[in-house]
Formats: structure tokens, sequence, C-alpha cells
């Protein structure tokens, strides 16, 4: 086990080397400067601020300077932003976009598992049709048009939440709602096709003839049993949404870092595109490893063996 | 006489289905003794398994029951509700299934699939639940059942697998156990270990057993009676011996002959398919099957003729007024042996 770990752990920190390589140098690529108001710079201040920020010395060394910092925790100045160093512009705008993130995939997997094992119990009866009609529409409403119907009906006409804005748990309920229906929707339809299949099992028919009741059939053999392919999903999903979420930040006007990451590509800010990119691929390295646990877990016939092969 | 334990009169079971309703169970009648061991055989698709699935209230969506009744302690089983069954289910009629590799659930401890019934019954705690488990499975025959019990399924044999399949399903001791083709699925020198084991229960736990399968050779060693299933109806019944070496009916002739013996040289087939049960044929479902078969045969139904107190048939040759047919050689060696058996009784006694 010790020595799998160690194994995966050496991929991992490869796979971020990789992913910190291949985007620094496609960075390099984008046409443009991080200045903005080029055309009126005299092509001195546009050296002295090449040489300020560095961007004067040849991409090899830029990019060994680069990693030499980053082992050391330093992900560079932001161009933008009176000059704060990225890892505090990371650090001060994560928690709240982290937040957000794990609230909505929380909300959006445990109702999901919901509607689709009711669903599933009830396939092809009009319960079924209804669940299947409501994932489609979570599915392919995109999220901005129900935050803002959400902003409007509930914030607005009935008050019950604030509209926008970032301050105590009642602020993030609407943004919440509307970044977890897309997981939401996506639970449902994996669980639905999961447990019908898994309803359709000798073992659920065993479980039938020991004289279980309905719920605790699927609550007890149904469900761990129709987990596994919708672990695969969860994870990559939570970490894309707690990187941040440019539009639903954008419509609720919550400090959040997925508006930076934008704003940084549009802006050529490398030192920003780098950090949120190196974040965004630890996270899902991480949960990579973190999923394949679970699996365990929850499957034992995919337990990692204790002896390390 | 034996208390009778289960009485099953006149079941009839209909499919809907798209193209129709088909007719799986028609007008099935038997009864099952306290202790004894009714085998119901027939091939795939005869109606086996849809009966006894009756008896649990299993059955499938589509399935309804059109008529009959179905006896136990003096109610109807049909009769019950989903919340009644799940009380009888696993407690005092438990069922044994065909595939072991399937049948347990993949993600649960062995000791909690075991423990389940317990739990659901007696409403036992888990601790007392496990302690039973284990002793169930000592009784099964699990070697080193302590540790054994906290292991899953899929570090258990096809033939452990079936082993604790059993012990699920005698756990609460129950009245009457529904092995539907236990074996099948099993290695031939696992079959053996089964069947021997299910006996030894059945004496230690005192149940009735109804045993489903195709398999004759195995009916032999294991029921007191057998039933012979065929398109959904029951075309022979009598004792295990009677139906072995005194079969009546072309189709028991057929199954008998189609079994290899130690004399026999070429296995006998027989010829044909079943009849489609959406549209059941008219008169016995075998003639079209049957060289046996009469003009009566494709016209009217056959009742039951008897034979003698515990073995009846329904085939017209047996009528008074039947011209009489030479049986297969095989089964005329057999009835020669019968005739010998009951000599021999009668001299004894």
């Amino acid at each position: 086990m010790r020595k799998y770990l160690l194994k995966r752990v050496f991929y991992m920190v490869l796979t971020l080397f990789l992913v910190a390589t291949i985007t620094f140098f496609l960075m390099k690529l984008m046409p443009g400067t991080p200045y903005s108001n080029q055309e009126k710079m005299t092509p001195q201040q546009i050296q002295i601020m090449n040489e300020q920020y560095g961007l004067n010395k040849p991409i090899w060394l830029q990019y060994l300077i680069y990693l030499g910092g980053m082992l050391h925790g330093d992900l560079g100045t932001s161009f933008q932003y009176s000059n704060q160093p990225v890892s505090y512009l990371i650090s001060s705008r994560i928690g709240a976009s982290a937040q957000l993130g794990l609230q909505a995939m929380i909300f959006g997997v445990v109702i999901g598992i919901i509607i689709g094992s009711f669903a599933a119990i009830n396939r092809n009866t009009w319960i079924d049709t209804l669940c299947t009609i409501l994932s489609i529409i979570g599915k392919s409403v995109p999220n901005f048009v129900l935050a803002v119907l959400l902003q409007f009906y509930i914030a607005l006409k009935l008050g019950w939440f604030p509209i926008a804005d970032w301050g105590g748990f009642s602020y993030t309920v609407l943004p919440t709602i509307a970044l977890g229906v897309g997981p939401l929707a996506e639970t449902a339809r994996f669980i639905r096709t999961g447990m019908v299949d898994v309803l359709n099992s000798d073992y659920i028919e065993l479980a039938r003839a020991k004289g279980l009741t309905k719920f605790g059939i699927v609550y007890h053999h149904a469900l761990r049993n129709s987990l596994i392919p919708l672990v695969t999903l969860i994870g990559p999903y939570t970490v894309a949404l707690m990187t941040g979420s440019m539009v639903i930040e954008n419509i609720f006007s919550i400090p959040g870092i997925g508006e930076q990451f934008v704003k940084s590509i549009t802006t050529n800010d490398y030192p920003t595109i780098m950090g949120v990119t190196m974040l965004f691929s630890a996270g899902l390295v991480v949960v990579i490893l973190l999923t394949d646990i679970v699996y365990g877990i929850i499957d034992p016939r995919i337990r990692l063996s204790g002896n390390g092969d | 006489m034996a208390e009778r334990i289960l009485d099953v009169k006149n079941l009839e079971i209909n499919f809907h289905t798209y193209a129709g309703d088909v007719k799986a169970i028609r007008d099935v009648s038997f009864h099952l003794d306290k202790g004894e061991t009714l085998a119901i055989v027939g091939e795939s698709g005869s109606g086996k398994s849809v009966t006894t699935k009756s008896l649990m209230g299993l059955l499938a969506n589509n399935a309804e029951v059109v008529g009959g009744s179905v006896m136990y302690h003096g109610q109807d089983i049909l009769k019950k509700s989903e919340k009644e069954m799940q009380n009888i289910r696993g407690k005092d009629i438990a069922m044994i299934f065909q595939d072991p590799m399937t049948s347990l659930d993949p993600t649960m401890k062995i000791g909690q699939q075991i423990a389940e019934p317990l739990m659901k019954h007696k409403k036992m705690e888990k601790k007392k639940a496990w302690a039973q488990a284990l002793d169930i499975l000592k009784l099964v025959g699990i070697v080193d059942p302590e540790k054994r019990i906290n292991e899953y399924p899929h570090q258990f044999s096809g033939g452990m697998r079936q082993r604790i399949v059993i012990a699920i399903a005698l756990v609460c001791y129950p009245e009457i156990l529904i092995a539907d083709e236990p074996t099948t699925a099993l290695d031939v020198t696992i079959q053996a270990q089964i069947l021997d084991l299910m006996k030894e229960l059945q004496s230690k736990i005192e149940t009735s057993i109804i045993f489903i399968t195709h398999d004759l050779g195995v009916v032999a060693g294991m029921a007191n009676r057998v039933a012979v299933m065929y398109a959904g109806k029951i075309v022979e019944y009598g004792t295990v011996d009677e139906i072995f070496y005194n079969p009546q009916h072309p189709y028991t002739w057929g199954l008998l002959n189609s079994m290899p013996t130690l004399s026999s040289t070429l296995l006998e087939a027989i010829p044909g398919t079943p009849p489609d049960l959406l549209d059941p044929p008219k008169g016995d479902a075998f003639a079209a099957r049957s060289t046996y078969a009469m003009k009566i045969d494709v016209e009217q139904e056959p009742p039951f003729f008897k034979v003698s107190d515990t073995h009846y048939a329904a085939t017209w040759l047996l009528h008074p007024d039947a011209p009489k047919v030479t049986p297969p050689t095989e089964i005329i060696r057999r009835q020669k042996l019968f005739a010998e058996m009951s000599v021999n009784k009668s001299v004894k006694a």
C-alpha cells in the first residue's frame, strides 16, 4: 500500500510538471502582451516594463525561473491588480469559490442521488418520466439563465434570500442552487442508469427473497452498487466547481477566483494564468487519487492490494 | 398421512407482453407434505421457476395471477399484500437461486448478508445475528468461518458461494425451502457436495424442499416425489420410483430417454421445440412432438388418469379405449425393473 502510494505521488508530481511546462509554453504562444495600453507606451517604457517583469529574458530562462520560484511556493506577481503576488491573489479568493463549489456539489449529488434512485425504483412510470425530464432540463438550461430567474423570483419578488454579494450563509443559497443544478442532473442520470441495472440483478432478487423492505433493498444493496460510475464523475466535477465559476460568480458578485482566471487570460497576465492552472491541476491529481481510494471503499473487488503491487 | 403444508390449486399465471398474454402457468395443482422433497422437473420455459416465484410473491411486474390459490397454514398466499409477504419471505419460505456467482451482493460482507434475515425477521441485534450467522456458516461447511465471515463474495469459489446462499436461506429455519436449480451453475463434483449438504441440512432443520431442476439425474437422489411440467402444465406426478420406473406420459418417456444410463449407447433427444404459450395448443401440448400422439390429443386436453394412489398422468394413452402402444426400449426396461420391485415389495409384505 505504501509503495503504491509513493508511486502514485511520484506520478502526480510528474503530471504537474508536465502541465506546468505545456501551459507555460502554450501561454507564450498567445498573441499580445500584458500591457493594456500598449499603443500609448513608448518603446523605452515597454522595455523598462519587460525588464521589471523579466519578460526580456529568453523564454527558456523565464521557464526555469518560474519553475524555480514554484518550487519555493512563489507563483510570481500578478500583472494586474496592483502587483499583488499570485499566491495572495489566489488564497484570498479561493475560499469563496471553494465553499460555493463544494456546497453546490453536495447539494447536487445528494438531491441527484435521491431523484435518480426514485426514477430507477419507479422505472417506466410517470415518476421516472418526470425525473428524466427534470434532469434533461437541469442539464440543458444554462446556469446563468437559472441564476437570473432565481434572482428575479426568489430574491427580488419573494425576498427570501439576498440577490447578490457575499456575506453569511444566506448569500450562498441562490448561487449554490444555480451552480448545483448541473451536477444534480448529471448525478440523477448516472444513478438512474446504474440502479436500473443493479435492480435487475440476482442479488437484488435474493434480497427480496430475504423479505427485506423496498427501502431496505435500495438503501443497503442497490445504492452502493450503483455509486461506482458516479464516483468517477464526482471527483473532477468537484474540482472544476471549486476552482471557480466565472459566470455564477459574476452574476452574484462573488469575490471568487473564476473571474480572475478569465480576466487573466484576456489580459495576458501570465503568472495568474499559470497559478490558477496549477491550482486546478493539483486539485485534479489529488482528487483522482482520492477517487481510486474511494472506489476501493465502495467496492471491495477493486480494493488496493496490501502487498504493494 | 403426512401433514400437508402447502397446497397449490389450479394456479394460472399470465405474462402481459406487447404481443399479447403469455399463458405461462395453466391450471397447475400440487401439494407439499411436511419434511418431503418435491422435485419439479421440466425443460426451460416450462414454467417451473414462475410457479415457485409465485409462491414467494416474487413474480415480475408484468406477471398476473389469473386464477387459483396457494394455501399455506390455512391462508391463501396469493391474496397477501406485499407487506405481509415480506414477513413470510426468508422466514417461513426461503429460496436458493441458480447462479451463486451473481446472487450475492458484491459489496457487502457475507456475515452481514447472512445476518440480514435474522435482523429483519427475528429483530435480532447485529452482534447476535452475526453470532448466529457464524453458526450457520459452520453448518454449511465453510472452513475457518471466524475469518471468512468478514470476507466478500468475490473471495469465495462458486461452490462456497452456493453454500453461503444456502446459509442465507436456512438461517431463519424456514418451513419451506425452494431450490431453483441450485446446482446447475456448478461443476459436477461440486454439485454432488451441494446436494449432499442440502439433504443433510434438510434432516437437521426439518424443512420441506421444492426442488426445481431440468436434470433428472439430480432428482433421483434428492426427491421423494416428482412433478413433471411441460408447457405450463403438470403432465405427470408420482413418487420418485413411479416416475423413474413406471412413467406413463410420452413426455416423461422422452425426458428419461434423453438421460444417459450405463447401458445407453446413443442419447435420444426429444424432437421439436415447446409450443408457443401466447397461443397454447388445444389438446395435449406435447402432441406435436410426440410420436405417440393420437387424433384426440390435438382435439381435447387429457385429464389426469390415476395410475396409483400417488401417481397420476395426463395422457390419453391411459384411457381405457386407447390402443396399446410400445414405449421406447429404455422405458420398457425400466418398467420391468418396476414390476420386479413391486413383486419384491409384495413378497416382503
